[in-house]
């Protein structure tokens, strides 16, 4: 930030009478409301998709009266939720009850600032990015566990405990998946994991097609990180059918609104890990988005990897409208006794190949067969 | 794992589950002792919808009864009606015109599958995928579309009369429920492909509350919720009444298809295949029925023999048995009805111990109970 705050002064000579920290503070405000809108944006866009795919899946039309076809509904239902009666239960912990939707909102949110969504379109372009979301999106599990306890309701403690356990369970399994991708790139900056799948192979240099271990691994970190954030068919803390609604049972209006916005950050960061990780991030297929025009190179960059989360954005929703759910002993036994070996051994396969064949993918190597 | 002296004490908790839960079917009320997600007791507390309709039925006529059976069991009207209306007639000894018995077995059997399909749609709700309760509803609009031709009703029929059937079947009724049936068919093993076997489906049902078939007779079950456990009881079969005998089907039982005979699995399938055979009866009835009057002649001011009766008939639920007393007034003497969701809840008790708290919703599920048949 204080490079690009610099870099800024040098381009605006009226700037040159601020003092430095203060167009630093000024960028990174920004930079942090840029985020907050897109974030906000995406998650009222996502409900509205996502009601609109239910709908296509399940035979009906779904939201269709507010604007035309109904593409104002989000606005609707924003104005709705902050509208609404705040209710704090008499016997609430009020206290943890207030400060609960802010970590699972943090959490959530904080994680967006390391998503590299174009060339130079990032807001801290952290050297340790993918431990950076790792461990800001566990805020969740705090502000899930003091949701369930505060309320002082027994189905949103089952749901808070389950939601907790669920997530560091979890856990595990999708750092372990993550691991190839930084292990090939040599970093764990989310931009250089990128960079890494740059080359003219094209799709053939994402890391998804780098070698089988990378490929297999992809589909682990998918499948665990839908269960981490509580998507179906791993939503067993919501589960409105046995729980009620789980550990926000207790909240509305806003309060609610946050946990509601949490979730679709949620999806979307996992949809932007994949996508950085695993698909090759913002590389433009056969063109270096780096050397065109800074403007273009963004513009360009910043389509491609919104085209390709927002797709797998799109198959998580169809994986929630199809798929029953899972209980919760399956639950854990699919993550201790299935995903966390895998993803241990998918590790093991991924260093080996990668010494044995000094970090060259099967693409790569076929490449160079024809020189 | 040796619990140290120094310990915190544990403690079970009790959590009351309905009557406000999505997946009661209704205001069910289950208190449930749990040790964290394990189930230790689940006792239901049933009488949140008891509206006394057999007490009721002491103070109309029979043919006043008509409309509460429509309250008796909301999913399957149609068959409700009917097995009034059979009850009756046996207790007074009337002849129904052969016309009204296959009208009635008609909407029976249309009614059979509309209900099995809220059964269906509801279930996979409770085990966390929505979308299959919406093609189930899709379906159920047909249906609903057929009685409303019928009878001008989408919900609450009052479509039998003491004698036959309240009106004939418009014209081209018969070829719309053959159009239906048309359409329908595919459908099931559209659900069949899309969520019986779902693998996380299976693992969510199989094993789960089994009811082994000795218990399951000795606790009363009936319908799907006996026959899941692989006992071949049909009424329609054992102890056939109207027009039923005239019909070519199969009584479907479980087999432990995906575990152990008698799991939740098996009552699932059981359903699933039983919509099969009712469209195979209501083929041949469409085919087979004979013109002619559809209402015997029955006095105005009805009033039966003294004397008393009991009438069992097949609900999609199971048995709903009608036990009438007549002192040869115009209202019943005592008025009985067993029904099929009502003894489930003996069992209940016994099976859930041990389970999780979401096998609960599966078990609920499974014996597709209805409240208003509960409490009645």
């Amino acid at each position: 930030m204080e490079q690009a705050a610099l870099a800024l002064m040098n381009a605006f000579p009226p700037l040159a009478g601020v003092p430095p920290w203060a167009v630093t503070l000024l960028l990174i405000v920004a930079a942090a409301v840029v985020i907050l809108v897109f974030a906000l944006t995406f998650e009222g866009v996502g409900s509205l998709v996502l009601r609109k795919v239910a709908g296509d899946i399940q035979a009906r039309i779904g939201p269709n009266r507010v604007g035309p076809n109904g593409i104002l509904q989000f606005l609707a239902d924003g104005v709705k939720l902050v509208l609404k009666e705040d209710i704090i239960p008499a016997n609430a912990d009020r206290l943890l009850f207030k400060l609960a939707p802010y970590f699972v909102f943090v959490g959530s949110f904080a994680a967006f600032v390391v998503v590299p969504f174009g060339v130079g379109l990032i807001a801290a372009d952290l050297n340790v990015g993918i431990y950076y979301v790792m461990a800001v999106t566990s805020l969740v599990v705090v502000g899930v566990l003091l949701a369930g306890w505060a309320s002082n309701n027994k189905w949103a403690l089952l749901g808070g405990m389950r939601a907790a356990a669920q997530i560091v369970s979890y856990e595990v399994p999708v750092g372990m998946a993550l691991i190839p991708a930084v292990l090939v790139a040599g970093s764990l900056s989310l931009q250089d994991i990128v960079r890494s799948q740059e080359g003219l192979l094209g799709i053939f240099g994402w890391n998804l097609f780098h070698n089988p271990f990378t490929f297999f691994s992809f589909f682990l970190y998918f499948t665990a990180a839908q269960a981490e954030t509580n998507q179906t068919p791993f939503d067993l803390p919501e589960a409105e059918s046995e729980l009620v609604s789980g550990y926000n049972v207790e909240y509305s209006g806003i309060r609610f609104g946050l946990f509601f916005l949490a979730e679709f950050g949620d999806m979307f960061i996992v949809a932007a890990l994949a996508t950085a990780c695993f698909l090759g991030g913002w590389n433009v297929p056969f063109l270096h988005a780096g050397t065109l025009p800074w403007i273009w190179g963004n513009l360009l960059s910043l389509g491609v990897f919104l085209a390709k989360a927002f797709t797998m954005v799109l198959v998580m929703m169809w994986v929630r409208w199809t798929l029953p759910r899972l209980r919760v002993d399956q639950l854990m036994r699919m993550s201790w006794k299935y995903l966390v070996p895998l993803t241990f051994v998918n590790l093991l396969g991924v260093s080996l190949w990668l010494l044995v064949f000094k970090g060259k993918g099967i693409p790569g190597m076929i490449a160079s067969l024809f020189g | 794992m040796t619990a140290r002296p120094d310990a915190l004490p544990t403690q079970e908790m009790t959590i009351n589950m309905g009557p406000q839960h999505p997946s009661t079917h209704g205001v069910l009320r289950v208190i449930l002792t749990t040790d964290g997600e394990v189930v230790t007791r689940a006792v239901p507390d049933i009488g949140y919808l008891h509206r006394a309709l057999e007490k009721i039925g002491e103070r109309v006529t029979y043919a006043q009864y008509m409309p509460f059976t429509d309250r008796l069991d909301y999913l399957a009207s149609m068959n409700c009606n009917c097995a009034w209306a059979w009850a009756v007639e046996k207790l007074a000894g009337i002849e129904v015109p052969e016309r009204a018995e296959y009208l009635r077995v008609i909407v029976c059997e249309l009614n059979r599958i509309s209900s099995h399909l809220i059964a269906f749609g509801s279930y996979t709700a409770d085990m966390g995928a929505f979308t299959p309760f919406l093609y189930a509803i899709r379906e159920r609009e047909r249906v609903n579309d057929l009685f409303e031709m019928i009878c001008g009703s989408r919900l609450t029929y009052n479509y039998a009369r003491i004698g036959g059937v309240s009106g004939d079947a418009p014209p081209g009724f018969l070829e719309k429920t053959k159009e239906f049936l048309d359409y329908f068919e595919p459908k099931i093993d559209e659900y069949n492909n899309l969520i019986s076997y779902n693998k996380i489906f299976v693992h969510r049902l199989a094993n789960v509350a089994v009811v082994p078939a000795s218990e399951a007779v000795a606790y009363g079950l009936t319908g799907p919720s006996l026959r899941g456990s692989g006992v071949p009881f049909d009424l329609r079969k054992d102890e056939p009444y109207s027009v039923y005998p005239k019909f070519d089907f199969k009584v479907c039982v479980g087999a432990g298809e995906r575990g152990t005979t008698g799991d939740c699995f098996d009552r699932y399938m059981v359903r699933i295949n039983e919509m099969r055979e009712s469209v195979k009866i209501l083929r041949q009835a469409v085919a087979q029925i004979p013109d002619g009057p559809v209402l015997a002649k029955v006095p105005r001011v009805f009033k039966p023999p003294v004397g008393e009766s009991y009438f069992r008939s097949e609900c999609p639920r199971g048995e709903t048995g009608i036990y009438l007393i007549s002192d040869g007034s115009v209202n019943p003497f005592r008025l009985k009805i067993r029904t099929g969701s009502f003894v489930t809840m003996n069992i209940f008790e016994k099976i859930t111990r041990g389970l999780m708290i979401a096998d609960i919703v599966a078990v609920i599920g499974s014996f597709d109970i209805i409240l208003p048949e509960i409490d009645r």
